[in-house]
């Protein structure tokens, strides 16, 4: 038994070319047993240290989606939020209002619903329909980016899957998140999700048109939030308020502006 | 339920180290799971079990350690875990902080036979 290492006796093919991996130096093994070393049952366990994000090739592939916007001079804005929220809605409204040409990439289970209605705005869109995945990876938005006229575009959104949780783990490529959480909802929602609150460069608190009718603690939404993230910034909407879409389109006017 | 998706990207990660290091099967994953990584734990482990049938980590023992929150300040530069995902520095009360671990899902190490 090799002490450093606790490999069998034997010399066996231990893989020293590969430089990418830090595996175990056998250098000191001189010895050499053909009939054991042909012997399968006595296969030699390696332990390799790999040290990779489980999720690079995703990541590998958001890298290369951003590049693809920045090359087409287009802020990509991954909308996330419970499914309900008004991420559609919000979309709609900023269509009847906003300065910028945009498209939309569309993630649902299911229909091509979501699509439909922002078409029904003039404004381009691509359904992506996951079937069972919960979440958008940096593939699907890829795809769908091939499907969009984006040397037209100034904006794209990226609406996400409806769900607070998988969407969180996964880098599509944007510049920005959005997550939205609506008043009926309730506050506690930013504290019981908080690796998608972190994600946020901006939460929206949508349907702000409900606040007399729900019990809705705001100041405590917006503490919490800033607790996950210091910097993130919060804006109060309603779709029924057109002064708020207004904040909202300022904003992304505003950091669209910060990358030309 | 994304958990299906992350295992399934780490086992196709698994077959390709396999190939790299001409190995024959995978006896030992070891992946660390960062407690705000947005994965559960649990699901992952069951997700690994149900996945890894067909695959060269068939017989594969899967190992995790979970990442707590670590930060660093850059104003008082004390490295700090953190308990609570509260992202400001307990020594100083600063926000200008660095999450150093406790965010990532990472792959470790595997243990493989020729």
């Amino acid at each position: 038994m090799c002490k450093d290492c606790g490999c069998s006796i034997t010399d066996h093919h231990h893989d020293h070319n590969d430089h990418h991996h830090h595996d175990h130096e056998h250098g000191h093994h001189h010895h050499t047993h053909e009939t054991l070393h042909h012997n399968p049952q006595l296969n030699d366990p390696k332990t390799i240290s790999v040290i990779t994000k489980i999720l690079a090739k995703n990541d590998h592939e958001a890298e290369h989606n951003r590049e693809h916007f920045e090359s087409h001079g287009v802020l990509a804005i991954n909308m996330m939020s419970s499914p309900g929220s008004g991420k559609t809605a919000l979309l709609e409204a900023i269509a009847d209002a906003a300065p910028f040409k945009f498209g939309v990439i569309e993630g649902d289970l299911e229909t091509s619903r979501d699509a439909d209605r922002i078409r029904a705005k003039g404004i381009p869109a691509h359904q992506i329909q996951t079937g069972s995945a919960c979440h958008l990876d940096a593939f699907m938005v890829h795809h769908a980016l091939h499907e969009l006229p984006i040397a037209d575009l100034e904006v794209c959104f990226i609406e996400n899957v409806g769900n607070l949780v998988c969407p969180a783990s996964y880098d599509v490529g944007a510049h920005l998140n959005i997550v939205l959480v609506s008043v009926p909802e309730g506050e506690d929602k930013v504290e019981k999700y908080p690796v998608m609150f972190r994600t946020a460069d901006l939460v929206l608190i949508t349907k702000c048109d409900l606040l007399p009718y729900i019990d809705f603690d705001m100041a405590h939404a917006k503490a919490e939030a800033r607790k996950l993230k210091p910097s993130v910034d919060i804006l109060e909407v309603s779709i029924k308020d057109p002064k708020s879409i207004q904040n909202v389109i300022q904003w992304i006017t505003f950091k669209k502006s910060m990358r030309n | 339920m994304h958990e299906y998706s992350i295992v399934q990207a780490l086992i196709d990660q698994c077959e390709e180290l396999a190939v790299t290091n001409k190995a024959s099967s995978i006896t030992k994953v070891v992946v660390k799971i960062g407690k705000y990584s947005g994965v559960e734990p649990h699901l992952l482990q069951i997700a690994f079990e149900t996945f890894k049938d067909q695959t060269v980590c068939k017989h594969a023992e899967f190992v995790m350690s979970i990442q707590p929150l670590v930060i660093i300040c850059s104003d008082c530069q004390q490295e700090s875990v953190l308990d609570q995902p509260h992202y400001i520095c307990p020594a100083c009360e600063s926000h200008s902080i660095r999450v150093t671990d406790g965010e990532d899902m990472m792959l470790m190490s595997l243990e493989m036979e020729a």
